[in-house]
């Protein structure tokens, strides 16, 4: 059981941060996109495709190729984040991809690219979670095949506690685990999983148990999001009529 | 190549809890752990497991620490999946591959508090040691994430801190001591083909997995890192069973890097 002790924001262990806003369409350029504000980290994802496969001899002649792209911008930290990829970025974006590969059809469009840009604007923990969660949402804005959509989430350890959705100066605790998770409600299956920090088994279970709980919250807002979007450009088409 | 007939067969034969050199799922091939087997390197280790080779050597420099660190010494780990030891591995910068298997590995260590870099300061704020713990994988015939964390960890057991001058420039072939180690720890992978988990697969067999779980174990018998690889997917039951199983595979690992 979660013990409900407040945390320095106020919230309870098993609460996700406030805000906790995800819009649909915010790139209008790109086929699908959208925004995750999760307390003060803020992710924007763009998704560009199926595309042309250049140069020709990468593509998949049985499915889609699925390439991610998670970058921090310079002002995202308070120290200047050099820019450009790093060992970290080349790690998460490979983890993401490999986590929405379970949920994008790709095999619907053989020979062709999907390239989702995901963009960390302000981080305060949790962003390869939150760029996740907005990954599948832009993917779904793009009108592309989808199996489901994939809430992620982190749960961890801070101060002895065991907590949900931390963040940076939770991150900072002496003891601090943290537990990066994403999730498919409709199956069960558990297809990011990393973490660090110094536990025992049966923290994990309760870890994993707050993060599926946490998911399944993010998953009602991701649904709500891209219903939003869409009445909206349902209201658009009668106007045009 | 691995054709598919093999792949069908390697499959058939999991899904009976049976494996083509006749291990059991969770059963590893020999183990060989060599220490010191570069002169140059402040520590090395060759790890063979099967016929998977990996060695690492840890080099260290005189460095600056990190801004938010200033009283700690410095970490770097380095993957290099070398051309000679897979026809589908080439030469170039580290792609994403070798990152994340180094990240992977560096996060055990890192996590687990393997090495004391508290005592590894020179002057404080400005001068400290950086450890360089360079993997090299000379032959892949699969499992090269354990071999590359026993390997990493038996170099760190024998690694000796250069001795400087009065410049704080390294005397060649001179050496303070032992690098202070304060835990050891060992990552250990679980694999998932056709939803059969297993250990230590041969290359072939890795044909077939569709996802992995590596699990750092420190010797006090706690998790340290996760890591879920690949495009698969675990359930939470599968989670938990596999770090079970792999707490208690680590630990003969354990015993046997120290020695």
């Amino acid at each position: 059981m979660v013990k409900k002790i407040k945390r320095s924001d106020g919230r309870a262990p098993d609460e996700l941060r406030k805000p906790y806003i995800i819009k649909a369409g915010v790139v209008k350029r790109a086929q699908g996109s959208a925004l995750v504000q999760s307390g003060k980290t803020i992710v924007i994802a763009a998704v560009y495709g199926p595309k042309k496969v250049i140069p020709k001899h990468l593509e998949d002649r049985d499915k889609a190729i699925l390439r991610c792209r998670y970058n921090m911008i310079t002002f995202s930290v308070k120290d200047r984040k050099k820019p450009g990829p790093d060992k970290r970025s080349v790690e998460i974006s490979k983890v993401i991809a490999n986590a929405l590969s379970r949920v994008v059809m790709l095999e619907e469009y053989p020979r062709t690219l999907i390239d989702v840009d995901l963009e960390v604007i302000q981080a305060d923990a949790g962003t390869r979670v939150a760029a996740l969660t907005a990954a599948s949402v832009a993917l779904a804005d793009a009108g592309i095949a989808m199996k489901d959509l994939m809430p992620a989430v982190a749960a961890g350890r801070a101060n002895g506690q065991i907590l949900l959705d931390l963040t940076k100066e939770e991150e900072d605790a002496e003891d601090a685990v943290d537990m990066p998770f994403a999730y498919i409600p409709s199956t069960g299956e558990i297809t990011l999983l990393q973490m660090d920090g110094i536990v025992d088994l049966n923290e994990i279970k309760k870890m994993i148990d707050l993060a599926k709980k946490g998911a399944q919250q993010i998953y009602e807002l991701q649904v709500k999001a891209l219903k939003e979007r869409y009445a909206a450009l349902a209201t658009l088409s009668e106007v045009v009529k | 190549m691995i054709t598919q007939t093999t792949k069908d067969y390697l499959v058939r034969l999991l899904k009976k809890e049976e494996r083509r050199d006749g291990r059991k799922l969770d059963e590893f091939r020999k183990v060989m752990i060599e220490k010191d087997i570069g002169e140059n390197a402040e520590g090395s280790a060759r790890v063979r497991i099967g016929n998977t080779e990996v060695i690492v050597g840890i080099k260290m420099q005189v460095g600056e620490p990190y801004p938010d660190k200033p009283d700690e010494g410095v970490m770097i780990t380095m993957c290099e999946f070398l051309p000679m030891a897979s026809s589908s591995f080439e030469a170039g910068p580290p792609g994403e591959d070798e990152i994340e298997l180094g990240r992977v590995i560096d996060r055990g260590i890192r996590e687990g508090k393997v090495i004391d870099t508290k005592k590894l300061v020179i002057v404080p704020g400005e001068k400290v040691w950086t450890i360089f713990v360079d993997i090299y994988v000379v032959n892949d015939d699969g499992n090269l994430y354990d071999a590359a964390a026993i390997a990493a960890m038996a170099a760190l057991t024998v690694t000796k801190i250069p001795k400087l001058d009065e410049n704080h420039e390294i005397i060649e072939g001179e050496y303070e001591g032992k690098l202070p180690l304060n835990h050891t720890v060992i990552s250990l992978t679980a694999y998932k083909a056709e939803n059969v988990i297993f250990l230590d697969p041969t290359h072939q067999e890795e044909s077939i997995i569709d996802s992995r779980l590596t699990v750092g174990v420190r010797e006090d018998g706690k998790i340290v890192s996760l890591q879920k690889g690949m495009e698969g997917s675990w359930t939470e039951e599968e989670i938990i069973k596999s770090i079970e199983m792999l707490q208690k595979k680590a630990k003969p690992f354990i015993k046997q890097v120290v020695k």
